[in-house]
């Protein structure tokens, strides 16, 4: 992207934005002790967590890594790991 | 047309012929009398500009940008610490979204202790603000930097704001015989204000956004550096074609007074420019060899035009009505006159003197060029010893 002159920008999207570059930590999910009770999915506040065909799924590109999805598992099938980048 | 005019009163002439379309302020010692003047042209009907009333300097330059956000010509004035220290926030904003807003300076000291009277300690300490800085000497010569710093910022390779800076009291309340040019020759000098981007409902745009990872913060800060190194060239071009026009030029970021053969110079800004050089008519009349290179543009820096006009001078005295606390060198400006003739073996000064309205005399600049000859310097000059 080139720089426009005094920070100037047009209307756009959040979205465009791919926070997921914040992240430090990441979440992984162990389908064996998961129940699939959907907290993740409810409670990501970047909505980067969707179940799908009795998988749970994070988008990356959004997923800062706050860890919030881990802490709230009921389960304890989702940990937090360091991010080789 | 010469007149004798009130310094603060020349500058609201010189702000009307620019056509600023909107003037945000508040009035300050020793400003008022600009935006004073200003209220009543346009309540007048004399001066055809939004005038808007604010509770505050923040609020001030907060309107100021918003309007030229919208593709206005702005101007403010302001002072000091209840001014331009309470528009900090807003003034590197300013910068960084590059609206080309103009803003008189009447030079203040800084609080505490509280000093209504002159040094300039207040702009100097915004230098790294992004705007561009101008010094008067006198009042003609502030009052045509107004025409010049509109037309340098508004050049769209420049597009940043400026403050023409003048010494308190000793230039904005002083009467001078000063020729202000007609509405027509100003029109002709500068001409309207076009933005490059502006706020318009109808393509919306948004300014000085927020610079996430990946990071473009750095390379905004670049651009801006780089427009501001540019400005300089805007500065001259228009200082020379304001001396085309009008007979006075101001092509030079500097100005040299006898500096031919000079054993020692000093190096100024502002009003104290006009004491140095009755100073060194006398000193050379008593065969001291001394010379002045005054700056005019204090930012960009014009480190080559110094370098260049200090060449050969043994010894520099750079007179600071700032002081840099802490600093080794004591003043801002020393520093940079040092760096700007580093590896020329020339000795550079720096004398912190006339903060919060001190007298100086010309005696006092004979003693400072004596202590320069005996290689003392990077001081205090002036201090009243015996209340220490």
């Amino acid at each position: 992207m080139a720089l426009r002159i005094g920070c100037a920008a047009a209307p756009g999207r959040a979205q465009d934005n791919k926070t997921g570059s914040w992240r430090v930590f990441m979440p992984v999910v162990d389908m064996e002790k998961c129940i699939l009770c959907g907290t993740c999915v409810l409670i990501c506040p970047e909505t980067a967590v969707s179940d799908k065909d009795g998988q749970i799924l994070f988008d990356l590109d959004f997923c800062k890594g706050c860890g919030v999805c881990a802490r709230e598992c009921r389960a304890e099938a989702i940990t937090m790991i360091q991010e080789e980048k | 047309m010469m007149q004798i005019m009130e310094g603060s009163h020349a500058v609201a002439e010189a702000a009307k012929l620019c056509r600023p379309e909107v003037v945000s302020a508040y009035p300050i010692t020793p400003q008022t009398h600009i935006v004073e003047r200003l209220a009543e042209m346009v309540a007048d009907g004399e001066l055809d500009a939004e005038y808007l009333c604010v509770e505050s300097e923040l609020s001030a330059l907060s309107v100021c940008l918003g309007s030229s956000a919208a593709g206005s010509r702005v101007y403010s004035a302001t002072s000091s610490q209840g001014g331009l220290m309470l528009m900090a926030e807003v003034v590197f904003n300013v910068a960084g979204m590059r609206q080309p807003i103009v803003m008189s300076i009447a030079n203040r000291a800084l609080g505490a202790p509280l000093s209504i009277w002159n040094d300039q300690q207040d702009s100097i300490s915004l230098r790294d603000a992004g705007w561009f800085h101008l010094y008067g000497e006198d009042v003609q010569e502030m009052t045509d930097q107004h025409f010049i710093a509109y037309k340098a910022a508004e050049q769209h390779d420049v597009l940043l704001p400026g403050f023409v800076c003048f010494d308190g009291f000793i230039l904005s309340h002083t009467y001078e015989p000063v020729d202000i040019p007609t509405q027509e020759e100003i029109d002709a000098f500068l001409p309207p204000y076009v933005p490059y981007n502006k706020l318009d409902a109808k393509a919306p745009i948004s300014m000085g956004m927020y610079a996430p990872p990946p990071d473009y913060y750095m390379e905004f800060r670049h651009e801006t550096d780089q427009a501001l190194q540019r400005a300089g060239a805007a500065i001259s071009a228009a200082g020379k074609e304001f001396g085309e026009m009008f007979g006075r030029d101001y092509s030079g970021h500097t100005e040299s007074y006898r500096m031919d053969d000079a054993d020692v110079a000093f190096v100024a800004l502002g009003s104290l420019c006009g004491t140095v050089k009755d100073a060194i008519d006398e000193m050379r009349a008593d065969g001291i060899k001394a010379g002045l290179v005054k700056i005019r543009t204090f930012r960009p820096f014009p480190a080559t035009e110094i370098a260049r006009a200090l060449a050969g001078v043994p010894k520099v005295a750079v007179l600071e009505k700032n002081i840099s606390l802490g600093s080794a060198m004591k003043g801002a400006v020393g520093p940079e006159v040092k760096d700007a003739v580093t590896g020329t073996g020339i000795d550079v000064y720096s004398y912190v003197l006339g903060l919060g309205g001190r007298d100086i005399r010309k005696k006092d600049i004979r003693a400072i060029a004596a202590l320069a000859e005996k290689g003392v310097g990077n001081t205090f000059y002036g201090l009243r010893t015996e209340v220490l």
